[in-house]
């Protein structure tokens, strides 16, 4: 059944399962000798199963008003122990630099002092927020949750592509995809020491615990605050609600009164201690931001500036993740953390700087370009696959506004065997880890969040632009690595013998077991099959006399 | 009413809610099995028959998974099994036919059809859901369709006794397994319960916790001490007269026994001995039906009729 994978061509791109022989690698052993041992039908039923599963859940998408689940691929992308400890120290890396780098933007500023970023770089950045001066963060954290995007590059070296310190969304579809996984591939599960994702939500809870203000009551009160139903994202809503066991709040059942935060109960106003939020800066207070918002709560920023609630993710985390910003964190590495960086970004000319704008120009066609300030993939331009009078329109983009967008050569993204068409064919993946920080420790979720771009030699991996995931799994280092169940030693204690309680019957089901043919006959030669019904009763009424 | 038919609409109300419960317990054993590299099947196996009372083959052969399965879910014989309650379930409706509603009956009816036709094909998740939904149905039709008279008290009563008693024997499975048990977590989930214990611990989740609010909390309908209080509540509406002191009614005071013993009881000790508190749950369980037998569903003395002498 192995012509699944023939005929599995590998780009010039690195490829998750396959090296260059197109021998399966070490890692992925169990995962392609299981794919190989099903037929296409097979497979074909594991992927409806997982789709299913999803449309059960509800992890849909809207397409032309009907309800699409919302693609994940039956294979999955498997990453080693050794390299998730890479990827694992990289990201808590950066996390920590751009906490740092957001604590001095929003205070003392020494870094431009310190000659290390320009002030006009963070002046004009449009997620910069004279507001976010005096919020001041109870235990120092602005970047509850970071999601940072990663990319393997032609030589298999993991590059940071973005950074996202707002509002990254996608966890729920790592923990709906293990779930989804785990019950369609048992088998795949119990030969392999995969590193559980179900701990997320514990986490969380926890990060957002710690960062309630001094004065909360030792169970501080956290909301999840979402848009509404409405919003792409409220299925993850309402999933870490859930799972955190707290409430799933909108603007309208907050309000704040005498200096604090509250939310309208059945038992009356309730304090709020912190809120997790789900709507955009601009949307979250109409007395600072935009008036014309119903999403928000008036007043709120105040209440975070007098340090009585908190907010997470900070308000005006956005400077740390603008994309020019974006190519001084090596630098602010450097300068915060005293190390070098652990993961190296995407090269990337600042279009400020006049040769740079001058070289981005004349190679338009071959490299890609993104505003600074767009998120999932919004306003991208990948040069060798636009037109001509795109690239025309793009280039005067570009000289009238060199500080709105960097230019980068095009990667090709790592591939990974991704089951379209009834086979395996390869498509370009990348990977969203998930780091929560709770102002001790920055964890990372093990894996993280797969994207697919299904169309075939598609560069830009997007749920808004016909993209799928992947269940990601990171192997454990060693047996211990995963002992969640049998503690060492413990070759499971025989179960004393106990004697069970009897589970008891009803007397007469038993009776009627044996006797139940022989009483029917008896009926019928008596009155024949003529009245049903009261044959049936005089054989009940048989039945408790017997 | 006949004590005929309140004995067939209490055991409707057992059946049932037996089949829903072994079908959980099943879920997560049987979904442990397959996931878990280092499960010692054979073990895990011999344990969980033991606590659903079927005899264990004698050492020497491997019980797999596909044994618990034929006996535990498919069997139809045995009314322990979830096949088999389904349809002495649907039995029991029979002999109680013009008491039953139309609704009910066809709910039932058809259940039992199912379990002998196509869904034995099914993957065991996909059985077990069937099962839950057909349950499901079953409590829903009754819920909305029934006379809060001696019907549904005859029924509740026996549903409540059956989940007591079941909820026990799924404590035990996981108190005696312990490290290689499904986890108190994966317990909850499979009483539908994880939810409401997030939102009660607001995600402060410790074993200790899962364990207590299975065991007593006050709120939740599959705690044994919730579904002791709903059989105890039927019981006094059966009979509202109460003396000055004490209780007349065996069956009541065998519930009201055990309920006592896990609500007053300390935490920590009734932790530490959960195989044998809840052997007295199911002994009080036990006890009570039986007691609930000599009172209301008296039978006749036995006559033989013996052909030659005719």
């Amino acid at each position: 059944m192995a012509e699944l994978f023939e005929g599995y061509r590998r780009a010039a791109a690195w490829d998750e399962m396959f090296d260059a022989a197109v021998k399966p690698r070490r890692t992925n052993g169990p995962v392609h000798r299981t794919l190989s041992a099903l037929s296409a039908g097979e497979v074909q039923s594991r992927a409806d199963a997982l789709a299913r599963s999803y449309l059960a859940q509800g992890v849909t998408f809207d397409f032309a008003g009907e309800e699409r689940p919302f693609p994940l691929d039956v294979v999955p992308r498997v990453i080693d122990a050794v390299e998730w400890q890479t990827l694992e120290a990289g990201v808590s890396q950066r996390v920590h630099a751009l906490e740092a780098f957001l604590a001095d933007v929003y205070g003392q500023q020494q870094v431009v002092r310190d000659g290390v970023v320009p002030l006009t770089l963070i002046q004009s950045c449009s997620e910069f927020h004279r507001e976010a001066f005096g919020v001041e963060p109870a235990n120092g954290v602005r970047a509850h949750v970071s999601g940072i995007d990663l990319i393997r590059d032609e030589q298999g070296d993991f590059r940071v592509l973005e950074d996202n310190v707002r509002i990254p969304s996608g966890v729920s579809y790592v923990i709906s995809n293990r779930r989804a996984m785990a019950q369609t591939f048992p088998e795949l599960f119990s030969t392999m020491r995969i590193h559980p994702v179900d701990d997320y939500p514990r986490r969380l809870l926890q990060a957002l615990s710690a960062a309630a203000p001094t004065g909360a009551a030792a169970e501080p009160t956290v909301v999840v605050l979402t848009p509404g139903v409405y919003n792409s994202a409220y299925y993850e809503h309402s999933l870490l609600a859930r799972l955190m066991g707290v409430e799933l709040v909108e603007g309208s059942d907050l309000f704040v009164a005498s200096g604090r935060v509250w939310m309208r109960t059945t038992e009356g106003r309730r304090r709020v201690d912190v809120i997790y939020r789900r709507v955009d800066d601009e949307f979250l207070d109409p007395v600072h931001f935009r008036a014309e918002s119903v999403l928000g709560v008036p007043g709120l920023l105040n209440v975070a500036r007098q340090g009585n609630v908190t907010i997470a993710n900070g308000v005006g985390n956005g400077v740390a993740d603008d994309k020019l910003v974006y190519t001084y964190v090596p630098d602010l590495i450097r300068y915060y953390l005293a190390e070098e960086p652990v993961l190296k970004n995407v090269d990337t000319w600042r279009l400020q700087e006049p040769e740079a704008l001058e070289e981005v120009l004349d190679r338009l066609d071959e490299l890609v370009v993104k505003p600074v300030d767009g998120s999932g993939g919004k306003g991208l331009v990948v040069g060798p696959a636009a037109s001509r009078q795109e690239l025309g329109v793009l280039r005067s983009k570009l000289l009238a506004d060199p500080r709105g967008w960097i230019a980068q050569p095009v990667v090709q993204l790592s591939t990974a065997p991704t089951f379209v068409d009834g086979k395996f064919q390869p498509r370009h993946i990348d990977l969203r880890p998930f780091a929560v920080n709770d102002g001790e420790k920055v964890w990372v979720l093990p894996g993280g969040l797969t994207r697919v771009a299904l169309p075939e030699g598609q560069l830009v991996v997007n749920s808004s632009q016909g993209g799928g995931s992947k269940d990601t799994w990171v192997l454990g280092a060693g047996r211990s690595g995963l002992s969640r169940r049998r503690p060492a030693g413990s070759g499971g204690p025989a179960p004393a013998a106990r004697t069970a309680v009897p589970i008891d019957t009803n007397p007469h089901d038993l009776l009627n077991a044996d006797h139940s043919m022989h009483q029917q006959q008896q009926q019928q030669q008596q009155e024949g099959a003529a009245c049903v019904s009261a044959a049936r009763r005089a054989a009940a009424g048989g039945g408790v006399d017997a | 009413m006949l004590s005929r038919i309140a004995e067939s609409l209490f055991w409707i109300g057992r059946y049932v809610e037996r089949a829903d419960d072994t079908a959980r317990i099943l879920d997560v054993h049987i979904q442990l099995l397959s996931e878990d590299p280092w499960a010692e099947e054979d073990l895990a196996c011999r344990s969980l028959l033991t606590i659903m009372d079927r005899p264990v083959p004698a050492d020497g052969t491997l019980i797999t998974r596909e044994y618990l399965l034929e006996t535990l879910a498919h069997e139809r014989q045995n009314p322990s099994s979830i096949a088999g309650s389904l349809i002495a379930a649907r039995e029991n409706a029979r002999r109680a036919r013009e008491i039953v509603s139309t609704e009910l009956w066809e709910c039932l009816n058809t259940t039992r059809n199912g379990v002998v036709g196509l869904i034995r094909q099914a993957r065991p998740h996909d059985y077990f859901s069937w099962v839950r939904e057909r349950s499901a149905i079953v409590a829903g039709i009754q819920e909305s369709g029934t006379s809060r008279d001696e019907t549904w008290l005859f029924m509740i009563l026996g549903r409540s006794i059956e989940r007591a008693d079941m909820t026990a024997r799924l404590i035990t499975s996981q108190a005696q397994l312990g490290a290689a048990g499904p986890g108190w977590t994966t317990l909850l989930r499979s009483c539908g319960a994880y939810e409401a214990f997030l939102r009660t611990y607001r995600g402060v989740a410790t074993d200790e916790r899962a364990a207590v609010f299975l065991l007593m909390d006050r709120l939740f309908p599959r705690s044994i001490v919730h579904a002791l209080t709903r059989a105890e509540e039927c019981l006094r509406a059966l009979e509202p007269h109460e003396d000055r002191y004490g209780v007349a009614d065996d069956a009541r005071r065998e519930l009201g026994l055990a309920r006592v013993g896990l609500e007053y009881a300390a935490h920590e000790e009734i932790l530490h001995e959960l195989p044998a508190a809840m052997d007295q749950v199911q002994r009080a369980c036990s006890a009570a039906s039986d007691a609930i037998r000599r009172k209301y569903f008296p039978s006749g003395a036995t006559t033989e009729w013996v052909g030659e002498a005719l």
